[in-house]
């Protein structure tokens, strides 16, 4: 039988063939929660269990508040910390979970669990990663096991070259606003064709990681010879697997196969408070959209290849003086990478903020709260009302190129001219 | 009481972040739509619904939207599509989730639910409509949630819940 990746790897893990629409009980591989919500799953955990099914495939990382900005957060890790010790898990402090994932623990074929929604991203690896809530969480990290609807696929074709200035953010804001915020929803979307196979990991796991944002179950990229270049460089002495048993057959059935044409696209950004109201950045230009603060970070725009781009852009430029500008790298990795690098220094000498990476600013806890009516530009994913501070405050959403960009003129700006 | 909301309800609207950091089902009833509907909190009654439009629950996989909105002892949400990580959620606590058309409905207008025939009455005005309850949620929902049938029937009966029987 012809399979898509998705009906693969469950075939894999279910220990027999199966197809899309079929419910099944599946193994997974890893099981992920972090600071919010493994909080949340030790009661329901507590019901069922007393010990984890196995310590090694059970992930615990502090992201979402660390370190701890209140005392409630900090009760909460505690408990969290005090649960890993008994259970022999070690808490992993070094980023976002997603980006951890994917740097050190996600391999081609896995299945993984995750208590959150930006789970898919490490689907760029020609995963399956799927986000749940704490109680499926809980039962997946008492049995190695959970219940699971095998996912029909939506293709997504991408033809064509991106035009200078325009990045992989750019296109899945416009998928977005193709498929609208619930477009995706039950469904695996896979992306493919000649854009992404030229594409890096990196820009991979932008796209898998705002499949969330169309209620996908998950994004996948079919592995190949970028996906064996990555795990080689971000694990040294990896063993590649046979990659070859990890896509979608050529005949596969898929619900839908949309064709994306790129090569005209502009640089995008998604208007609050929904990600599918989508716009060009020269548009807005126009409208002179004032900012109050930046945020280039999150698991969708945190790594390397985007503080990379953002230290090109800011090269002999000034960052308007009105702006708070505050940049959260998504790993340690990609801290110390952009530190050797220079980026840094470059950053914080014009006047940025440079934070410890995690999630940062992006879910309105700690590193970068918004007051009242201010106006943010992100890198992150999701724009809604009251995300990131006050349910007053407005966030759009861009790529690291026109964050970067409009650091320096203090409103959303089309990144073009700064990189004529 | 019928509480009306419209498509793309989120989960930063439900439980917003800053105000999401603790595990007790009464304080996290307490913040349910605290910023969007700040009134719901003191107003909402058992036995109330939420009705809405298309993908609610959209957003993050926090489960304690749907643990504050079963504290605020809702008898269901009925929406005409609900967001998947949210559905699952659901189900897995307990919270009845119907799909429903909740066009025409007005706040004040009295309800009967019968989720096993999958029926929705408007005494107010007459209306029967459909009110879909697939078999997984009606059954997790009878059990009470997927923890109270798994602490029962052990971890080993997962399978019985998708079994169709």
């Amino acid at each position: 039988m012809r399979q898509t990746l998705s009906e693969k790897i469950f075939s894999r893990h279910c220990g027999r063939e199966v197809c899309a629409g079929e419910y099944v009980i599946a193994s997974v591989d890893l099981v992920m929660a972090h600071d919010t919500t493994c909080a949340w799953s030790l009661g329901p955990f507590s019901q069922i269990s007393d010990r984890v099914w196995d310590p090694d495939r059970v992930l615990i990382l502090f992201d979402h508040a660390f370190p701890a900005p209140s005392v409630d957060a900090a009760s909460l890790q505690a408990r969290i910390r005090h649960f890993a010790k008994e259970q022999g898990i070690p808490i992993l402090r070094e980023g976002v979970c997603h980006q951890i994932l994917a740097e050190r623990f996600v391999n081609p074929g896995d299945l993984v669990l995750g208590a959150d929604s930006h789970t898919p991203t490490s689907g760029a690896l020609g995963a399956l990663a799927i986000g749940v809530g704490s109680t499926d969480f809980a039962i997946a990290m008492a049995t190695g096991r959970c219940w699971f609807l095998v996912p029909s696929t939506i293709r997504l074709e991408l033809e064509g070259e991106l035009s200078p200035g325009v990045y992989a953010k750019d296109v899945a804001l416009h998928i977005a606003e193709r498929m609208g915020a619930s477009g995706g929803t039950y469904r695996t979307l896979e992306y493919g064709g000649e854009t992404v196979r030229a594409m890096s990991v990196s820009d991979r796991l932008t796209l898998t990681n705002m499949a969330a944002e169309l209620g996908a179950k998950a994004g996948v990229v079919g592995a190949d010879r970028r996906t064996a270049e990555y795990l080689q460089a971000m694990r040294p002495g990896y063993a590649v697997p046979d990659l070859s048993l990890f896509q979608s057959d050529e005949e596969a059935q898929c619900e839908q196969t949309l064709q994306v044409q790129v090569g005209d696209l502009p640089p995008l950004v998604a208007q609050p408070p929904d990600i599918d109201r989508v716009i060009s950045a020269r548009e807005l230009e126009k409208d002179g959209v004032s900012l109050d603060q930046v945020f280039i970070g999150s698991c969708t725009n945190g790594r390397i290849e985007d503080l990379a781009l953002v230290a090109r852009i800011w090269q002999g430029q000034r960052l308007h003086p009105d702006l708070r500008v505050v940049i959260t790298p998504a790993s340690n990795q990609v801290y110390l990478e952009a530190l050797s690098k220079g980026y840094l220094e470059l950053f914080l000498n014009m006047g940025a903020t440079v934070t410890n990476p995690g999630c940062g600013a992006c879910l309105g806890r700690h590193l970068g709260v918004l007051a009242a009516d201010e106006v943010c530009l992100s890198t992150s994913n999701r724009n809604f009302t009251g995300r990131m501070g006050s349910p007053s405050a407005s966030i759009f959403l861009a790529s690291p190129a026109t964050a970067a960009a409009s650091a320096i003129t203090g409103k959303i700006t089309d990144p073009r001219r700064f990189l004529a | 009481m019928n509480w009306i909301f419209g498509d793309h309800v989120n989960t930063d609207q439900i439980t917003p972040g800053r105000y999401n950091i603790t595990t007790d089902p009464n304080r996290l009833g307490a913040i349910a739509f605290i910023e969007a509907r700040p009134e719901f909190h003191e107003k909402v009654r058992p036995g109330d619904f939420i009705l809405a439009g298309e993908n609610f629950g959209c957003g993050s996989s926090r489960e304690t939207a749907v643990i504050a909105l079963k504290a605020c002892g809702l008898q269901a949400i009925l929406a005409r599509s609900f967001a998947r990580i949210f559905y699952r959620n659901g189900m897995n606590v307990g919270l009845l989730l119907v799909i429903a058309d909740i066009s025409g409905i007005e706040p004040t207008d009295e309800l009967f639910l019968n989720p096993q025939k999958g029926e929705l009455l408007n005494r107010t005005t007459g209306d029967c409509r459909q009110a879909t309850v697939p078999p997984m949620m009606l059954r997790f929902w009878e059990e009470g949630g997927i923890l109270s049938y798994l602490s029962r029937q052990g971890l080993d009966q997962l399978s019985f819940l998708i079994s169709g029987g």
